[in-house]
């Protein structure tokens, strides 16, 4: 049995045993849900089915979910990264996130007997689940949700993000045998009809960067990102009022450039700044103006490149550019595939979302070009995601997501000479998103050959079942396998355990995402292996 | 193995499968958008009734 192994912390916070460019990240996405065959279901209640049967999805995968409720003691919703906060009376109720829906956290935190006790009684409909991969599981109002588990590059990203949609596939399905009427899940962003719900991205932020540093260099990049990343859209503005298609799910629903919701008044810089780590060495950025990606290179450009971004700006770096009208650009370029459309820079300057994209990339790959690099292989995608969208010659529609999917949808509108609010052609856009094996578009040109799968079938199977081994993920997910018993709850910077011979609950902390490895952790859930000495050797880390 | 490559080391196979993707790309050339197939079935995929479908898919708002 071995013991715990400390490390060192590299400049950036990465333990030095990663290769440079290393970053903690994360996807949360939040599925669209539909039973056609039972109108009178809520969305809340479909959500909730759905999160029920992720728990016996994941038991019959060996890897335990468990329904260890999600303990909100350190959610700061209203914290805001430049420095204040807002009063709980002026935030909309969709912000009040740290009130659960299931259990009040505090009753957690006062560790007696009886909050658990009771929980253990409500335990049939499921609202919050962590997961045998560290990833959570839950419902979010009116949508279930995956938040992938901590992950230290995109590549790892992009695959338990993957492997989210495929335990959500999973889910849905039982849900929809147990009700006796299916149950679709749709990883998209838009319904069409004026309402969006969020796939959102988090990337470990170095306090020390000025938050003004990071609006500065993100703005840009985010405002023009969504050409190589985004997933098309059928419809123009918020309720596709105007026919025709368009580059991204979510670009007409932004209002501002930097703010704290993320319901309401959409910004492109989101403001909330909880880090689920040390306060005061890191901040979580949250990334909320990206679009669901069901073709894993968008996936992967999309992080990749993001996190690159970031550490342009860490390093002052980042190209310096102004737009004038950001929030006016997102629409402008989502509105016009061609690619031709001009963006006004600071002094005047005409950029399109290309150039712009290609400041960015150009200077990630002079200063992070190297093959020993975290995101070498997100370089390596995006320089050709660039290249192929500026040939124009539609090579880009095997590995650019909205290209591939308008290529679809061009190539249906010509065999049926249709116009574009023909209903077959948003049905093409919403069903290119459906979950279900067999049914969903994106998936289907994959099984053909026609996109590029990317992600290796064994690595997401495993990620399904199995935590990232280089965060503190591994110990979450690892501790609900080998130990779902003693959980009593968990969140993303502790678990709660329970043990036969103490009558009080166990909380440990996990505050330091790089640590509680698998490295770290050698033995600790072997067979034989106590809850005593894991719960012992995670206070000595 | 692939838990040791999730330790975070670029692998050979990731490197591997850019090539060969390059190299499909040639193969398929530079205009092949690459759904022909895709399309001949399609019909065979979609809901029945388009216009039914898109008019139910309601959603409530989210983040």
């Amino acid at each position: 049995m071995s013991a715990v192994v400390p490390h060192r912390e590299g400049a950036l916070g990465a333990p030095p045993t990663l290769p440079p460019g290393s970053r903690i990240m994360g996807t949360e996405t939040e599925f669209g849900v539909l039973a056609p065959g039972a109108p009178s279901l809520s969305p809340t209640q479909l959500s909730a089915a759905v999160t029920t049967a992720m728990l016996d999805v994941a038991s019959e995968l060996g890897s335990r979910g468990a329904g260890a409720p999600w303990d909100y003691v350190h959610e700061r919703p209203l914290e805001d990264a430049r420095g204040f906060s807002m009063e709980r009376a002026d935030a909309h109720e969709s912000q009040l996130t740290d009130e659960g829906n299931v259990l009040d956290a505090r009753q957690i935190a006062l560790e007696d007997g009886d909050a658990w006790a009771q929980l253990k009684e409500d335990s049939s409909i499921l609202m919050n689940l962590v997961l045998g991969n560290g990833a959570r599981f839950y419902v979010d109002h009116a949508h279930p949700e995956y938040s992938s588990p901590e992950t230290t590059r995109a590549w790892d990203a992009m695959t338990w993000d993957l492997a989210g949609d495929r335990l959500a596939a999973r889910a849905a399905q039982l849900a929809g045998q147990r009700l006796g009427t299916e149950v679709l899940l749709h990883k998209n962003n838009t319904d069409g009809k004026g309402q969006s719900y969020g796939t959102h991205e988090n990337y470990l932020v170095p306090r020390s960067v000025p938050f003004r540093d990071l609006v500065d260099g993100l703005l840009p990049f985010f405002v023009t990102r969504q050409v190589t990343c985004g997933a098309g859209r059928v419809g123009r503005g918020r309720r596709g009022e105007v026919s025709g298609f368009q580059i991204s799910q979510r670009a007409d629903f932004f209002e501002n450039t930097v703010g704290l919701e993320t319901t309401i008044r959409r910004p492109i810089v989101n403001t909330r700044d909880e880090p689920h780590a040390d306060d005061a060495r890191w901040r979580r950025l949250h990334v909320i103006p990206g679009d669901a990606n069901l073709v894993p290179t968008s996936s992967l450009v999309r992080l990749g490149s993001t996190s690159l971004v970031l550490r342009l700006i860490e390093d002052g770096l980042a190209p310096r550019i102004t737009l004038a009208d950001p929030v006016g650009d997102l629409s402008r370029i989502s509105h016009d595939p061609q690619l031709g459309a001009l963006l006004v820079a600071d002094g005047g300057r005409r950029l399109t979302a290309l150039d712009v994209q290609e400041a960015y990339l150009e200077a990630a790959e002079e200063h992070y070009g190297g093959s020993e690099h975290a995101e070498a292989g997100s370089i390596t995608w995006w320089r050709r995601s660039v290249d192929a969208l500026r040939a124009g010659d539609g090579s880009a529609a095997r590995f650019v997501e909205w290209k591939a999917k308008q290529a679809l949808l061009e190539g249906y509108r010509e065999r049926g000479g249709l116009a574009w609010d023909d209903p077959k052609l948003a049905l093409i856009d919403l069903q290119w998103a459906d979950l279900r094996p067999g049914k969903g578009l994106a998936a289907a040109l994959m099984v053909r050959g026609q996109v590029d799968a990317l992600a290796r079938e064994d690595e997401v199977e495993l990620a399904m079942v199995t935590p990232p081994a280089d965060t503190r993920a591994w110990t979450r997910g690892k501790t609900i396998t080998r130990f779902p018993e003693a959980v009593v709850a968990a969140n993303w910077d502790s678990l709660s355990l329970a043990l036969e011979c103490l009558p009080q609950l166990q909380r440990v902390g996990l505050p330091d995402p790089w640590a509680a490895t698998a490295a770290q952790t050698q033995g600790m859930f072997d067979d034989g292996a106590r809850v005593q000495e894991l719960i012992k050797a995670l206070r000595g880390l | 193995m692939a838990q040791e490559r999730m330790q975070g080391k670029a692998s050979a196979w990731e490197q591997a499968q850019v090539n060969e993707s390059e190299a499909l790309g040639a193969i398929k050339g530079s205009r092949d958008a690459g759904v022909d197939d895709l399309l001949d079935e399609i019909d065979g995929l979609l809901e029945t009734n388009a216009e039914q479908f898109v008019k139910g898919y309601v959603q409530k708002g989210g983040q």
